[in-house]
């Protein structure tokens, strides 16, 4: 027998021993063990401020650590920092390329980095002496489109790359310090765990992959969705992960048990997941899907517990379906049905990417038609 | 792809795997009760969750004017 066939045996058998061990502590399920709590109550959060300004959809949007300021991308080759509690722009950046897909604030709040199409990260500081917002470094070196990006300080970074590898960073040298390999897919998404040590991806191999920053490797691998990971974000603990796939599912799986935990899915939801949120006590996953629409769950229950969606009256409801009206049959000559049936009321807030802040008080939702909203 | 890099891309697989099994597991009862005792330890933290007084809000809506 050939070395190759060797090893790919030896693969397989690797393979169906971690199945085992997985099998071997699933002592019980999330349902069985939370089948003594009650369901969190129907969720109504209202929109309480609404950022406009970008020309073209949000693409990305990321809280600074201040739990006030944030920054969001768009295809209109912008990068505006808000004052949430404002609605104030603190800076409007342009950018070289404006096929940009990611975007990310340095915990410091001197910096804010973003990237796309280019294969670039472009980091900016924002706090420059003679108070214009400079580009500071270009970090180049994928061979693939940037996803996403995250500072774990001033002077490192993360990145994920449509050339399946996620990177860290020297952003002072312009050097990549460690090459995350082992996805076989596009990289779509990452996060660092709470303490910094950590960090997972989610990619176009179905996979999440959670990496050790300290020695470059691997740790785990978590499987079980049936299509592309678009989306990932850790359970604040930092114990367990939850992803969203165009599989319309998000899953929770656990850290230290190496597996998943529970599924969150309806039959009536068919579109895949963009984007991802949890809430500050982990109780509350927030999922922006490819239909626009925001599900809230309850992490624990497994349940559908509410939506993002303006309530009707709200004074910008006047406003928005009209706008978004003009928009689409500009982008693609098409009705929105909203309008071809008459109701006005009752709009959706079509979400393309979410955060919640730091301290929890806010989500924030950026959406097709330009605006960012804030809600709690 | 040659031959070669196969063989080396498949040697740095089963590696992994190596790895990967290798992992020390926990019960998932364990594992998912702290995950429940996290959430309901810090649900009053969560003003998502359990909402805010709106004197706390600082995203609360602006009030609106009266003219004198």
């Amino acid at each position: 027998m050939g070395e190759l066939e060797q090893l790919r045996q030896e693969a397989e058998l690797l393979k169906k021993q971690i199945e085992e061990a997985r099998k071997g502590v699933a002592d019980t399920t999330l349902a069985e063990l939370t089948s003594g709590i009650e369901v969190v109550g129907r969720v109504q959060m209202k929109t309480r401020r609404t950022l406009r300004g970008h020309l073209a959809k949000i693409y990305a949007l990321h809280w600074s650590t201040d739990s006030r300021l944030m920054v969001s991308a768009s295809q209109d080759g912008k990068l505006i920092v808000w004052d949430t509690y404002t609605t104030n722009k603190v800076n409007a950046i342009p950018l070289r390329s404006s096929w940009v897909m990611t975007c990310a604030y340095a915990p410091s709040g001197n910096f804010v980095a973003c990237g796309g199409l280019d294969n670039m990260c472009s980091i900016y500081n924002l706090k420059t002496r003679d108070g214009n917002v400079k580009v500071s470094r270009e970090l180049t070196a994928h061979s693939g489109y940037l996803s996403c990006c995250r500072f774990l300080n001033d002077n490192e970074i993360i990145t994920s790359s449509g050339d399946t590898t996620c990177a860290v960073w020297d952003i002072e040298t312009g050097t990549q310090k460690t090459v995350f390999m082992g996805h076989t897919g596009d990289c779509m998404s990452l996060a660092v765990s709470p303490d910094l040590n950590l960090f997972i991806s989610g990619a176009c191999d179905w996979s999440a992959k959670l990496w050790d920053l300290r020695d470059g490797n691997c740790r785990q691998t978590f499987i079980g969705h049936e299509s592309d990971i678009n989306a990932i974000c850790f359970f604040p603990s930092g114990n367990a992960i939850c992803t969203g796939s165009d599989d319309a599912t998000c899953k929770l799986y656990d850290l230290r048990s190496d597996q998943e935990l529970t599924s969150y899915s309806q039959e009536s939801i068919i579109c895949g997941i963009t984007s991802i949120s949890m809430s500050r006590s982990g109780r509350m996953i927030l999922a922006g899907y490819d239909d626009f629409n925001c599900n809230i769950w309850d992490t624990l229950k497994a349940e559908r517990i509410g939506e993002c969606s303006s309530e009707p009256g709200h004074s910008d409801l006047i406003m928005e379906p009209l706008s978004i009206l003009l928009f689409q049959v500009w982008t693609d000559c098409s009705l929105p049905p909203l309008l071809l049936s008459g109701v006005l009321a009752g709009h959706d807030n079509r979400v393309s990417c979410i955060g919640v802040n730091e301290d929890g008080m806010a989500a924030a939702t950026g959406s097709w038609d330009s605006f960012l909203k804030i809600w709690n | 792809m040659s031959s070669n890099s196969n063989l080396t891309t498949m040697r740095r697989l089963v590696e992994q795997l190596k790895l990967e099994a290798s992992v020390e597991r926990i019960k998932v009862s364990q594992a998912a009760a702290e995950l429940q005792q996290y959430c309901l330890q810090n649900a009053c933290k969560d003003a998502l969750l359990v909402g805010v007084p709106a004197g706390s809000n600082p995203f609360r809506e602006p009030r609106s004017c009266t003219l004198l």
